[in-house]
């Protein structure tokens, strides 16, 4: 029960609903102890209960949907929150950026936006930014290459913050268009 | 904007996720020290991941871990480890 906490984030996530959530860990347990002689010692358990976790929701939950497909998500374009929000740091001095994006988002705010990401993108960026699992070990759970993990990656965040945005003017927080700001990396 | 702010934009998320060799890192961070636009953005995209991590969590109910716990059991039981 060591890694119940994250386990169930992460079914939580993946199936949206704390009942579907609860049926993916039982099965996840369960395959772990019947599978429990080929972990090998010394390895990484989190990683293989985190391995176990995701192929049992791939192959009982993705097959109920339809195919889910690349062009699902919307091209966003790269820095997307940072051309929105990156200037507010310097509108309220005296508070670090990280308080700041702290407090402008609830954790229903993250959770919705995260479980808004189709499937293929969604199961990276959760294992990456919410788990801490590196490209190689996220490679291995889903079996594809690691230069896919990347770009899944990329425009699964991308996408994570367009969502972010739309909640953040959705309460006045934000302009709906980038500011002009003199710190902007991107413009040629 | 120093002319290698593009290339060493392109490389924000493997230094931010932490996957860059150190060679190329101290690349990076060399960069970095001289390039407040640059700087800026990394630190945005890095808060970024950090609000992610921090917010899309949650603990696992007692009764959920409770329930997890009775049906390993009942497995163990019924299936005692066969060494």
């Amino acid at each position: 029960m060591e890694y119940a906490d994250s386990l169930y984030s992460a079914a939580m996530r993946m199936t949206r609903n704390s009942a579907d959530a609860e049926d993916l860990l039982q099965e996840t347990f369960l395959r772990g102890f019947r599978g429990y002689e080929r972990f090998e010692a010394g390895t990484n358990l989190r990683a293989w209960l985190f391995r176990i976790l995701t192929n049992t929701y791939i192959n009982r939950y993705r097959a109920k949907q339809r195919r889910p497909d690349e062009s699902d998500l919307a091209d966003v374009e790269d820095f997307f929150l940072y051309r929105r929000l990156g200037g507010l740091e310097a509108a309220q001095r005296g508070r670090s950026a990280e308080d700041e994006l702290m407090d402008l988002f609830t954790d229903t705010q993250v959770t919705d936006a995260l479980e808004g990401l189709p499937d293929i993108f969604r199961v990276p960026v959760l294992l990456a930014d919410v788990e801490g699992f590196s490209y190689k070990e996220i490679a291995e759970m889903l079996d594809i290459p690691i230069g896919t993990v990347m770009s899944r990656l990329h425009r699964g965040r991308k996408a994570l913050q367009k969502s972010l945005h739309t909640f953040a003017v959705e309460r006045r927080l934000a302009d709906p268009t980038p500011q002009a700001s003199t710190a902007d990396p991107v413009t040629p | 904007m120093a002319e290698d702010c593009t290339e060493i934009l392109e490389q924000l998320y493997i230094y931010v996720d932490n996957e860059m060799p150190d060679e190329a890192r101290q690349h990076v961070e060399t960069h970095l020290r001289a390039c407040v636009a640059c700087l800026e953005a990394f630190d945005f995209e890095a808060q970024v991941k950090t609000l992610i991590a921090r917010r899309g969590r949650e603990r696992c109910p007692d009764e959920v871990r409770e329930r997890l716990t009775a049906t390993v059991r009942t497995y163990l039981v019924d299936q005692p480890p066969t060494e």
